[in-house]
């Protein structure tokens, strides 16, 4: 993954630190840190870096590159209000803030809101994208690269419900995932102008899974899932590389560990990728392991899935049979989040909790109550984890230097 | 006061503003404003917003200015501007122009979003300023502003109440509700009026349709029926009867007394699945004017005025509010044919039974725009007519 990191930057001609954080689950969208050491100890009182509040709603994860850390909150009467915060990691002071009208639709189911899809970076600039389907590009001073209101240009590109598929950004497009029953497409924008790469016809169904990027063959290229299977697509053209078709879940999205994706299907679906970025071959499908809203994570050979109610499922990576389950404090919608070996979840009550898997059975080994509704999964950088509620930023680690 | 003085008295700064600006500033506006759908003129626009960026306090009001007449996406270009500039000159210890700020707020004839704008300066640098102001914005064009006007009336309501002061309580509900366009704050002081003993016909003060024609049950297995061209499509004929997906089928009317003026389907012809109708009505309005209609339902529907398909959604079944959709309109003079189809799908679970929509017609504001008279006739102009 160190030479992936190393890869990347080259080609984007500046360097990404291991403690980047870029998008949802990571700069590697597996939510496994490239870091060595996490806070075992979430203790409000001793391990609090710092807190700071947020001016609207949001289910988004919080990016960090250096010693910035970036949000996305929704607020107003119709949450048309949309935001993009920057703090600075070290102490969480605000240094800048953009805010921009929705131009596409904003209604939501009450428990989600506009700002549900977290942003994502190629380490120069960060691309925002709420459940209107606006898109903003700002560097990473908060001027602004360019705007696009995907909810405009196509209309029917919406549901009623709200939007949540997060973007990625690859080979110098941001990938954006816009898929309902009225209109689904995928569009590359070009991460200089905004302007489509290319847009992709995608399955009329509604979708809040979000793609991840791998990099098979020495090229990079972007899993697209959906209803009716995963895609691989090449960022910068958006050519099909390869299709696998399966009923797959439009919640919980894959995840990528060497060279297995584990896909939301039929319980928990293995496949192996070829070495060329050939169409992947399925290794095993558990139905023990099905996951609930949060997305699969491995970890040191195994397989973990969190289920709405909290019970959380081990199994081997290798095999999908089930080892263990262990009961959290549920429910839980936030996809769990690892440095080393331990997992860190964290419950719609807000109660983070952090697993130890190197134990026989798995064991919570330490929990902090946030006292706030937590729907987004954390981020972690720098040793120190970040959780976000609709009013607040926590940081949970090493105090402030 | 002698704030709000000082922007009654502020009479040209901001008129002005334009013209005073360098010349590669009004440049970078103008290639801002000229963004458009699809990201047309990005690379430009970014260029220039470097250009606008890097602005001092006396650029404000001229980007505020050059938000009236822009699209939404110039907008929030502008806005990024704006923000930029202003929080750099607020942490430089800058002072920003309060009475042009606040002269540009009172000049309703600027576009509602640069006012807001203005409005937030405003409270950033002299909150109590602006709240005073806000007292006297209840009917403000920009509903942001009109929504804050209004809360404040609501909570000044529910502070008579707790004080056990119900008569003051019921007026101050009642002019918050003459005020109130979010359909949020309609709905809760109709809920304290309603405690007080002074009920609100949610279905008038809104404005939906109650009465129409409507025929129906045509087919739609398979979620074809979404894009089948039924007969009430092709020929305004409320005297026609049509092959329907179980029989003949012939226009009948309906009239719905729902608070929210909903349409059910299933009243008419029971909680059936695969299906599609159609309503009809006709709007007379007084004069031409742009509109918007503002639709609201689970199903799938499409709809068309004056035989013009204006927007349709193929969605079945997540979530449904008061003014779902919203689609600019152009009411002509005299009869306007309204016509919805609305189409019912296979599922079975309990929460797919509804097969209904609501319609109500309103200015952009949300006020509801109120016909010279309403039937479910329709006119010579009335003909739809299928939007292949």
């Amino acid at each position: 993954m160190k030479l992936f990191l190393f890869a990347l930057a080259l080609n984007s001609g500046f360097m990404i630190s291991a403690a980047d954080w870029l998008q949802f689950r990571g700069t590697s969208c597996n939510g496994v840190s490239e870091e060595t050491v996490g806070p075992t100890v979430l203790d409000i009182n001793q391990s609090l870096a710092w807190k700071a509040d947020l001016p609207g709603r949001g289910l988004s994860s919080p990016i960090i590159i250096g010693d910035r850390v970036f949000v996305t909150c929704s607020s107003g009467p119709k949450q048309q209000r949309l935001h993009v915060i920057c703090f600075n990691a070290s102490d969480g002071a605000k240094r800048w803030e953009r805010q921009f009208w929705a131009t596409g639709r904003t209604m939501c189911q009450s428990k989600t809101c506009v700002a549900a899809p977290t942003p994502a970076s190629d380490g120069q600039r960060i691309v925002a994208i709420f459940s209107s389907n606006d898109i903003v590009c700002l560097d990473l001073d908060g001027n602004l690269i360019w705007f696009r209101g995907l909810g405009r240009d196509y209309p029917n590109a919406s549901n009623s419900v709200g939007m949540s598929s997060s973007l990625v950004v690859a080979d110098g497009v941001a990938v954006a995932q816009v898929e309902s029953e009225g209109d689904a497409f995928t569009a590359g924008l070009d991460m200089n102008s905004g302007l489509n790469r290319w847009k992709l016809e995608r399955p009329r169904k509604a979708n809040w899974t979000s793609p991840i990027v791998l990099k098979r063959g020495g090229r990079e290229l972007v899993v697209l899932q959906s209803s009716k299977g995963i895609t691989g697509v090449e960022p910068a053209s958006g050519k099909v590389v390869w299709e696998y078709s399966d009923a797959v879940s439009i919640i919980p999205s894959s995840t990528m560990s060497g060279d297995m994706l584990f896909l939301p299907s039929h319980g928990l679906t293995a496949l192996q990728l070829g070495s060329g970025g050939e169409k992947p071959k399925q290794i095993w499908q558990s139905s023990q392991l099905r996951p609930g809203t949060a997305s699969p994570i491995v970890l040191e050979g195994k397989v973990f899935t969190l289920n709405d109610a909290g019970v959380l499922t081990c199994g081997a990576s290798a095999t999908g049979q089930r080892s263990w389950q262990l009961r959290l404090k549920g429910p839980f919608s936030a996809t769990p989040v690892a440095v080393g070996h331990f997992l860190y979840c964290v419950s719609e009550k807000g109660v983070a909790q952090v697993v130890d898997t190197s134990r026989p059975e798995g064991e919570i080994v330490n929990e902090v109550d946030l006292g706030e509704t937590v729907l987004s999964t954390p981020s972690i950088s720098g040793g120190a984890i970040y959780f976000r509620s609709d009013a607040r930023l926590w940081k949970i680690g090493k105090p402030p230097a | 006061m002698k704030h709000i003085l000082g922007i009654l008295v502020a009479t040209t700064l901001a008129s002005t503003a334009m013209a005073g600006l360098a010349p590669q500033f009004a440049e970078a506006l103008h290639v801002i404003r000229a963004v458009g759908p699809e990201g047309r003129g990005n690379v430009e626009a970014s260029a220039a917003w470097k250009k606008l960026a890097m602005g001092k306090a006396d650029t404000l009001l001229p980007i505020l200015e050059g938000m009236d007449g822009a699209n939404d996406y110039a907008l929030n270009w502008l806005r990024a501007a704006l923000d930029a500039i202003a929080n750099r000159e607020l942490s430089g210890g800058a002072k920003l122009p309060l009475p042009e700020l606040g002269r540009f707020l009172l000049e309703t004839r600027h576009h509602p979003r640069a006012r807001r704008l203005a409005f937030e300066l405003l409270t950033q640098i002299d909150p109590a300023t602006a709240e005073k102001l806000l007292a006297g914005m209840l009917n403000d064009p920009s509903l942001e502003i009109r929504h804050d006007a209004v809360q404040k009336v609501i909570d000044q309501a529910g502070q008579s109440l707790t004080a056990s002061n119900k008569a003051g309580a019921a007026l101050l509900f009642q002019q918050a509700l003459n005020s109130a366009r979010d359909v949020k704050q309609v709905e809760t002081i109709a809920s304290k009026l309603e405690e007080l003993g002074q009920p609100v016909d949610l279905q008038k003060h809104f404005g939906f349709l109650p009465e129409r024609k409507v025929i129906g049950p045509f087919d739609n297995t398979g979620r074809k029926g979404f894009e089948t061209v039924y007969p009430p499509e092709q020929k305004s004929d409320l005297t026609g009867e049509y092959d329907g997906k179980t029989g003949k089928v012939r226009w009948q009317q309906y009239s719905t007394k729902h608070k929210y003026g909903m349409v059910d389907m299933n009243q008419p012809y029971g909680k059936l699945k695969e299906v599609t109708a159609y309503a009809s009505t006709d709007f007379v309005s007084d004069r031409a004017q742009s509109v918007e209609l503002r639709l609201g339902g689970k199903n799938s529907w499409k709809v068309w005025l004056n035989g013009k398909l204006l927007f349709g959604r193929d969605e079945y079944h997540f979530d449904s509010e008061v003014d779902q959709y919203s689609m600019p309109a152009p009411l002509q003079s005299g009869r306007n044919a309204i016509l919805v189809k609305v189409c019912q799908n296979e599922q079975v679970e309990d929460w797919t039974t509804e097969w209904e929509f609501q319609l109500r017609i309103t200015d952009s504001l949300g006020t509801p725009i109120v016909a010279a008279a309403t039937s479910a006739q329709n006119g010579p102009n009335g003909n739809p007519t299928s939007s292949r």
